[in-house]
C-alpha cells in the first residue's frame, strides 16, 4: 500500500467507530463544509479522506477514470486537460479547493447539466466502507452496467451518509473543440423564453444563464457546428466568455458573495417564478437568489413549489436529507435507505432524522 | 399463504377482465424474451389504472402473494418470468401518453406505453425520446426503466437512467414515491436512480416522465468492413480516443454478417469477418467532418470497404441489417442464447478471441452483433435444444464468457439485467457482503421479500453451492438474517 492509498487505514477507522458507536464527520478538503455544519452531532470525530489521493487507473482511450476520493479537483482536472478531456459535470471549486469525493458526494452540478449530466450522471462505479465496517464495491468501469442495485448512483448527493468513499470510476468526456460564449440584453421574462425555445432547437449548447438584464449561452462543440450555432442565436460574442461561467460555477458572482443569505431554488426550467432579481443557470432549471430577509425567503420557497419545485438555504442545512416538499412516504423511505446503510448513524450525523421513524 | 382468500379480494376490487385464471389464458405470461425458462403463474392480473395496481398490492401482501411485474415480456433475463404460486402484475394497459410538455421538454406516461410510441407521439414537435432498444416497438417504457435498457444510441446520448426524470413508484405496502419530477435536481437520496435496473423488486413503477431532446438537424452512418475482428476493434477504441462520441458504433462478426444478409438482403459485404456500424449526427458541416475523421481512422487500421449513407433511406437500409440481426440469428440454428456481458472496449479483441476459442472448445457456433462503441457483448451461442446437452453447452459457454468479462474489468450485464439467468454470475462479481448489502436495500424496501422474489440478486447459499463467491474470512456476515 503507497501512502497515498489510506483504504485501509479508513477502513480501520470505520471497523472501530462502529464498535465504539463513535459517530464521525466525514470531510474531504473541507471547502464544502459549510453546507452541512449546522447539522453534523456534536461528539463526531472528524475522520478525513483527504490523505487518500492519487488516480488509480486512467485510460484516455476508454473516457473512464478512476481515482481515491482525497484527490484535489484541481490535481484531477489538470491531468484531464492533458489530455483534452473534461469531467462532464462542472463541479463547482468553492474558494479553488474540493476533493473529487466531495464533489460526488454533494451531487452540485455546475452549469453544464441540462447537457452533460448530472453528478450521478457520470458515476460509474464506487468502492466504499459502509456503516458496518464493510468494505464494498458496487458498479466499475464500464459505461453499461446492471447488474445488482444501482447502490453507487445513490452516494452522489447523499454527502457520505451512505458511507465512506473510498475510490471512484467516473465516465468523462472529451474536450469540445472550441467553446464560445455569447450575451444577448434581455429582461428576465423575454430571456427565460428564450431558454426554453433554445431547449427545443437541436444546438450545441453547455450552458444557458442570466444575469441582471443579460442572458448568457455557451455553445461547444466542432468550429463549424459552434459557428453556425452562435449565427443563429444572434447577441454579441463575449472575447473572455469563459470567466463568466467559472464565476457561475464557482460562486464568484456577487449574488454568491454578498452577506444576504444564498437560497437556491430549483423548479421545472420553465417556471415563471420565481424569476426576478435572480442569478439564473440550467436554462431555468436553477435560480440563485440573496435573500433580502425571511420573509422573502418563504415567498421564493412557496413560489418555487407552486410551480412544482422547491428552494433550500445553501448553507448550514442544505445537505439534510429530507425536505418538507417530501410526502411522509418518501422520508420514511429515505430513512430506511439510510438504516440499510449505516445503521448506527455513524456517519454525518444529523443529516437524516432516524429517530423519528 | 392463502390464495383462495387473495383470489377473492382480487375478484372483489377489479373488473373481471383484469384477471387471467385459466390456463390457457395465462400461457403466454409463462415467460419472457428469455423463451428457455417457463412457468405457469398462479394468476395473471391486468390493472386498468393505478388505483387497481394499489389494490393488488395491497391484497397480495396481505396474503402473502409473490408479485412478478411484468411489462411487454421482452426482457431477456427471465425478469418477468413468474414465480410459482405468484400473481404476474401486467402494466400493459396503463398505456397512456398523460402529458406532453414542450416548455420542459418532458413527457409524462403510463408504465405499459411502449418504448417507440413516445418518439412517435413527438415527432411533430421535432422531438425524440433518446434510448432506442432493439425491441422498441414492443417492450415498454416500465420494463425499460426497470432494466435501465439502452439501446444504439445511447453511446452518445446515455441510457434509461440519463433520460428518465421522474418516476412515481408504488411501495409493496401501496404507499405512493414521487421520486425527480420536472425538476433537474431534487432533495435526498437518489432513489430515482436506485430504482433504474432494479428488476421490479423494490416497487412498482407507475408513471414516467422521460426527457425529449430535439431531433438532430443531421447524421450520416459509415458502413466499414474489416478482415479480422482485432482490426474492428481497434477502430472503435481509436474513434472514440480521437475525442469524437458517435450517436452509435455496432459491430457485426461475419456469422452474424451473413444470416442478416441471407434474411434482409442489407447489402452487407459478407466476405468480410466484421462490420462497424458508425452513426454521426450534428449539424450539417459537423457530420461532414466527423464522417471524415472516421473514414481516415478506419482506412488507417485496415477497413477493406467503406460506405457512407447520407441520406435518411440509405441510412435506414445500413442500420436494417443490425436491426434484424437477432432473428436473422434465430434462422441460423433452433435456438440461440443472447449474452450480455460489458467490457472496457481496449479488451475487445482479445475477448472477441477468447469468444471464438470458446465456440471451438465446446462445437457450438457463436455470433457476435454488439454495442461496440461502450464495450456492451452480445455474443449469441446457437444451438438445438431438442439435442441432449446442448442447451447445457450453451449455458456452459454463456458462463464462461460472463466470467471472461468480469476477469477483463467488465459486468455480467450491461443491459438486460440479472433475472433468473444470470444469477451465479453475479457470485463471481459480488463478494457475500455485497450481495448482503443488496439485500439489505431491498429490505429497506420490500421487507417481506414479495415483488420479484428469487430474482437479480442470488442468496448467499446459492453463491456457496457455485463456490464462485468470495467469502470474507471464511463466514458469512449477517448470519442471523433470513435470505430470500
Ligand atoms: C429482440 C430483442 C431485442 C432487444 N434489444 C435490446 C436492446 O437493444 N437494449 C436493451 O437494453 N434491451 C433489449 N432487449 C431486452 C428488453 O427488450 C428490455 O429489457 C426491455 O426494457 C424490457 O421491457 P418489457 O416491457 O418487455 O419488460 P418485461 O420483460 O415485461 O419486464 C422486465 C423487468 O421489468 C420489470 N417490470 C416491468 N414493468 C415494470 C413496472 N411498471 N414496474 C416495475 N417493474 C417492472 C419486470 O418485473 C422484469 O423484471 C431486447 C429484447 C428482445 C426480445
Amino acid at each position: 500500500m503507497s501512502a497515498d492509498d489510506q483504504s485501509e487505514r479508513l477502513h480501520e477507522a470505520v471497523r472501530r467507530a462502529c464498535a465504539d458507536a463513535q459517530p464521525l464527520l466525514v470531510a474531504g478538503s473541507g471547502s464544502k463544509r459549510f453546507l452541512l455544519d449546522a447539522l453534523v452531532s456534536d461528539g463526531a470525530a472528524l475522520l478525513s479522506v483527504a490523505e487518500h489521493v492519487g488516480v488509480v487507473d486512467y485510460r484516455p482511450d476508454e473516457l473512464v477514470v478512476t481515482v481515491r476520493t482525497g484527490t484535489p479537483l484541481h490535481d484531477l482536472q489538470g491531468l484531464l486537460d492533458a489530455n483534452q478531456q473534461l469531467l462532464p459535470f462542472d463541479p463547482p471549486r468553492f474558494e479553488g479547493g474540493g476533493t473529487i469525493g466531495g464533489a460526488i458526494a454533494s451531487g452540485l452540478a455546475g452549469p453544464a447539466r441540462p447537457w452533460r449530466g448530472s453528478v450521478r450522471d457520470c458515476l460509474l462505479g464506487v468502492e466504499l466502507v459502509n456503516g458496518v465496517g464493510e468494505r464494498l464495491r458496487f458498479g466499475g468501469q464500464v459505461m453499461k452496467n446492471v447488474a445488482g442495485y444501482d447502490v453507487s448512483r445513490l452516494q452522489s448527493g447523499a454527502f457520505g451518509s451512505l458511507g465512506v468513499l473510498l475510490t471512484v470510476s467516473l465516465r468523462l468526456l472529451p474536450k469540445p473543440a472550441v467553446e464560445r460564449t455569447c450575451a444577448l440584453e434581455l429582461d428576465a421574462p423575454t430571456a427565460l423564453a428564450r431558454m426554453r425555445q433554445w431547449a427545443r432547437q437541436p444546438l450545441p449548447l453547455t450552458g444557458v444563464g442570466y444575469q441582471a438584464g443579460v442572458l448568457w449561452a455557451r455553445l461547444a462543440g466542432s468550429e463549424p457546428a459552434v459557428a453556425a450555432a452562435l449565427a443563429e442565436l444572434g447577441g454579441e460574442p463575449v472575447a473572455d466568455g469563459a470567466s463568466w461561467w467559472d464565476d457561475l460555477r464557482d460562486h464568484t458572482l456577487p449574488v454568491f458573495k454578498g452577506d444576504a443569505p444564498l437560497v437556491r431554488v430549483i423548479v421545472p426550467p420553465s417556471a415563471p417564478a420565481p424569476l426576478e432579481g435572480s442569478v439564473v443557470e440550467w436554462a431555468g432549471g436553477l435560480r440563485w437568489f440573496a435573500a433580502e430577509d425571511a420573509a422573502h425567503g418563504q415567498r421564493l420557497a412557496a413560489e418555487a413549489e407552486a410551480h412544482g419545485g422547491y428552494a433550500c438555504g445553501f448553507d448550514g442545512r442544505y445537505a439534510r436529507v429530507e425536505h418538507s416538499v417530501m410526502a411522509e412516504a418518501l422520508r420514511i423511505q429515505q430513512r430506511r435507505i439510510k438504516h440499510a446503510f449505516d445503521p448506527q448513524d455513524l456517519f454525518n450525523r444529523g443529516l437524516v432524522e432516524m429517530d423519528a421513524d | 399463504m392463502s390464495r383462495s382468500l387473495a383470489l377473492k379480494a382480487l375478484r372483489a376490487a377489479l373488473p373481471a377482465r383484469c384477471l387471467i385464471t385459466d390456463p390457457k389464458g395465462t400461457k403466454p405470461y409463462e415467460t419472457d424474451g428469455l423463451t428457455a425458462l417457463r412457468q405457469p403463474p398462479w394468476l395473471v392480473v391486468l390493472p386498468e389504472t393505478e388505483a387497481q395496481v394499489r389494490q393488488v398490492l395491497l391484497i397480495c401482501a396481505q396474503h402473502d402473494v409473490p408479485v412478478v411485474a411484468r411489462g411487454a415480456g421482452t426482457g431477456l433475463s427471465g425478469g418477468a418470468r413468474p414465480v410459482a404460486d405468484g400473481v404476474v402484475l401486467g402494466l400493459s394497459r396503463l398505456d397512456q401518453v398523460l402529458e406532453v410538455d414542450l416548455d420542459n421538454c418532458v413527457a409524462r406516461v403510463q408504465p405499459g406505453v411502449r418504448n417507440l410510441a413516445i418518439s412517435e407521439a413527438v415527432a411533430h414537435h421535432g422531438l425524440y425520446y433518446a434510448p432506442d432498444p432493439s425491441s422498441q416497438i414492443a417492450c415498454s417504457i416500465g420494463g425499460n426503466v426497470a432494466e435501465n435498457s439502452g439501446g444504439v444510441h445511447c453511446l452518445k446520448y446515455g441510457l434509461t437512467v440519463h433520460n428518465v426524470v421522474g418516476l412515481r413508484v408504488l411501495t409493496v405496502s401501496g404507499e405512493v414515491l414521487e421520486l425527480g419530477g420536472k425538476t433537474l435536481d431534487s432533495p435526498g437520496y437518489d432513489l430515482l436512480a436506485l430504482l433504474c435496473g432494479s428488476e421490479g423488486m423494490l416497487g412498482i413503477v407507475t408513471e414516467v416522465i422521460v426527457k425529449l431532446l430535439p431531433r438532430p438537424p443531421a447524421s450520416a452512418v459509415l458502413l466499414m468492413a474489416f478482415d479480422s475482428a482485432a482490426a474492428a476493434a481497434e477502430t472503435v477504441s481509436q474513434i472514440i480516443a480521437q475525442g469524437l462520441v458517435p450517436a452509435g458504433l455496432e459491430m457485426m462478426d461475419q456469422l452474424a454478417t451473413q444470416a442478416v444478409e441471407d434474411f434482409v438482403h442489407a447489402g452487407y459485404p459478407t466476405e468480410a469477418a466484421a462490420l462497424l456500424l458508425c452513426e454521426v449526427d450534428g449539424v450539417p458541416e459537423e457530420v461532414a467532418s466527423n464522417v471524415e475523421l472516421v473514414s481516415r481512422i478506419a482506412k488507417e487500421y485496415g477497413a477493406i470497404e467503406l460506405r457512407v449513407a447520407h441520406e435518411p433511406h440509405e441510412q435506414a437500409a445500413f442500420w436494417a441489417g443490425r436491426k434484424a440481426a437477432f432473428p436473422a440469428a434465430g434462422r441460423l440454428a433452433p435456438d440461440y442464447y443472447c449474452m450480455d456481458g460489458t467490457i472496457p472496449r481496449a479488451a475487445l479483441a482479445d475477448v472477441l478471441g477468447r469468444i471464438a476459442g470458446l465456440a471451438d472448445e465446446y462445437g457450438l457456433p457463436v455470433a457476435n452483433v454488439f454495442h461496440a462503441g461502450d464495450g456492451n457483448l452480445h455474443p449469441l451461442i446457437l444451438y438445438d435444444a431438442s439435442v441432449p446437452g446442448e442447451m447445457a453447452k450453451a449455458e456452459a459457454i454463456g458462463g464462461r464468457i460472463l466470467e471472461l468479462c468480469v476477469a477483463v474489468g467488465g459486468t455480467v450485464t450491461g443491459e438486460h439485467g440479472v433475472g433468473v439467468e444470470k444469477l451465479d454470475q453475479m457470485c463471481v462479481q459480488f463478494s457475500a457482503q455485497e450481495l448482503d448489502q443488496f439485500f439489505r436495500v431491498k429490505d429497506s424496501f420490500d421487507p417481506n421479500g414479495t415483488l420479484n422474489p428469487g430474482k437479480a440478486i442470488p442468496t448467499l447459499a446459492r453463491c456457496s453451492e457455485v463456490g464462485g463467491m468470495h467469502v470474507h474470512g471464511g463466514e458469512l456476515p449477517f448470519n442471523n438474517l433470513d435470505r430470500f
